[in-house]
């Protein structure tokens, strides 16, 4: 059983970007603080912290995860990847060809969450952009760029999104 | 950020479950159980939960498991929305918890921790309500499986330390014809104004309902009415309104007068979808 020696605060390991990193946390302490203050990852943003907004999305074993709804002790042992892990993306670029940033704050998130979207949905369908897209808002309402981000990627067997995704045990 | 500390186990067996409660128990503390945890966070952050120490079900094979049983299907507790739906096991199931908040959201949120929410929708409940699902409770070293009409009233009524392990539902009630029908006040996520879902079964039409009461809810009576193919179905739907087991929720999502109005909308159109008319 991992009961960090019943205290409130424990040394965990975090398996980020592809890296094992030792952090000393708070068992209140949420993921995404954890990234923020803890790790210097500051590319997932704090914003509703509610899981409202998207604005904080990281991928927890390849999945899509709010980290301001995570405990940094509940994904010790899984792979996390950040908006920094993905620095090679095909999505990344596609947001700056597309024009899909206005003041960027979302951007980060959407950047998660579509290649997420794209790595287990390459041939997505209408319904299914959607349903992924619904999780993340942008406050300066670029969602039709966005969509057009997605749609330049989709179907184009565009490998390099697989490889650039540290830290993924699938 | 949460302002209080607390203990969090993670156990990997239901033994050491029991005996993570157990301990923090006996040193007069208060100890929590949470799956998928979203709800114990977000309520931490706002200061409307404390406790000592959290118990993490997500380490619980029991709780993880997600296949057919012979005749059944067992859904652990910790299992997320999304792998329900995903595995097309139960597509009522799967259909009616795909409403639940948005994608990223369901990676994380469970039916155990949906089921046992604080929130008043606890959507994923509907389903289980009208196939007569099992649910399968663990404390000390008892386990009792138990229908889930029998201990859920208005909530599930678990006593202090009892844990949900799985809901078990038997394979003959999982392909009935259903429909799973959600209205929100505005964008396609967000909580119910009224969540409606029904499945015939046997010739007649089983409906639960969340978002219109404090709770969700099953009930004899509106089915007896509903069903009742000698009443225009303008005038069951009058009856039903009029049977209603509380007074309709009236907050910010919506006025009593609008989820009323919603409410006879979304019942005409599960009639028809139904085809429950004279
Ligand atoms: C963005 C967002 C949108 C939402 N929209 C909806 C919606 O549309 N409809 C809806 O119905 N809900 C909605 N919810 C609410 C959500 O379904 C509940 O908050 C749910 O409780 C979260 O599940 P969890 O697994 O994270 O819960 P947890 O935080 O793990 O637990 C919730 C509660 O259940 C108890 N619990 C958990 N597991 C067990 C167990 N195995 N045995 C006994 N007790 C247990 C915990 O002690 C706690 O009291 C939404 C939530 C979010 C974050
Ligand atoms: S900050 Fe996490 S969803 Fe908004
Ligand atoms: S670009 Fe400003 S919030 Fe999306």
């Amino acid at each position: 059983m991992n009961r960090h020696n019943g205290t409130s605060k424990a040394f965990i390991h975090l398996h980020v970007n592809g890296e094992t990193k030792e952090v000393g946390v708070r068992n209140a302490d949420t993921l995404l603080s954890t990234l923020r203050e803890k790790l210097g990852l500051t590319g997932a943003k704090r914003s509703c912290e509610n899981g409202d907004c998207g604005a904080c999305t990281v991928l927890v074993n390849g999945e899509p995860s709010h980290s301001c709804l995570s405990l940094a002790v509940e994904v010790v042992n899984l792979p996390i990847t950040t908006i920094e892990g993905l620095l090679d993306s095909p999505v990344r670029e596609a947001f700056v060809d597309k024009w899909a940033i206005q003041c960027g704050f979302c951007t980060p998130g959407f950047i998660v969450n579509c290649h997420a979207l794209l790595t287990n949905h390459p041939d997505a369908n209408e319904e299914i952009v959607e349903e992924w897209l619904q999780s993340n808002i942008c406050r300066c309402t670029g969602y039709q760029e966005i969509k057009e981000v997605i749609h330049s990627l989709l179907g184009s067997n565009n490998h390099s999104i697989k490889k650039t995704h540290p830290g993924l045990s699938k | 950020m949460i302002s209080f500390d607390f203990k969090y186990f993670k156990p990997s067996s239901v033994a050491e479950t029991i005996e993570a409660y157990n301990g923090v128990h006996e040193q007069g503390e208060k100890a929590l159980f949470i799956s998928g945890g979203t709800e114990f966070i977000t309520f931490a952050r706002t200061n409307k939960i404390y406790t000592d120490a959290i118990i993490d079900s997500k380490g619980i094979p029991e709780c993880n498991v997600l296949e057919m049983r012979d005749d059944n299907l067992v859904i652990g507790a910790a299992v997320s929305l999304n792998k329900i739906t995903n595995s097309n096991l139960f597509p009522f199931l799967g259909a009616t918890v795909k409403q639940i908040a948005d994608h990223t959201s369901r990676n994380k949120i469970t039916i155990g921790g949906n089921i046992n929410s604080e929130l008043i929708y606890k959507e994923s409940i509907l389903p289980l309500l009208l196939v007569d699902a099992k649910v399968k409770l663990a404390k000390g070293n008892d386990e009792r499986a138990v229908l889930l009409n029998s201990v859920f009233n208005r909530k599930l009524n678990l006593s202090s330390g009892e844990l949900l392990l799985q809901i078990i539902i038997d394979s003959s009630n999982i392909d009935l014809p259903y429909i799973s029908l959600k209205r929100t006040k505005f964008s396609k996520v967000g909580y119910p104004v009224v969540s409606v879902a029904a499945i015939l079964k046997d010739n007649r039409l089983r409906v639960a309902f969340s978002g219109v009461c404090g709770y969700p809810f099953r009930s004899d009576k509106i089915e007896n009415i509903v069903n009742d193919s000698t009443i225009p179905v303008v005038n069951r739907i009058d009856q039903v309104m009029d049977n209603l087991p509380s007074s309709i929720v009236d907050d910010l999502q919506g006025s009593r007068e609008y989820r009323a109005f919603v409410l006879k909308n979304v019942l005409l159109d599960v009639m028809e979808e139904m085809e429950m008319g004279e």
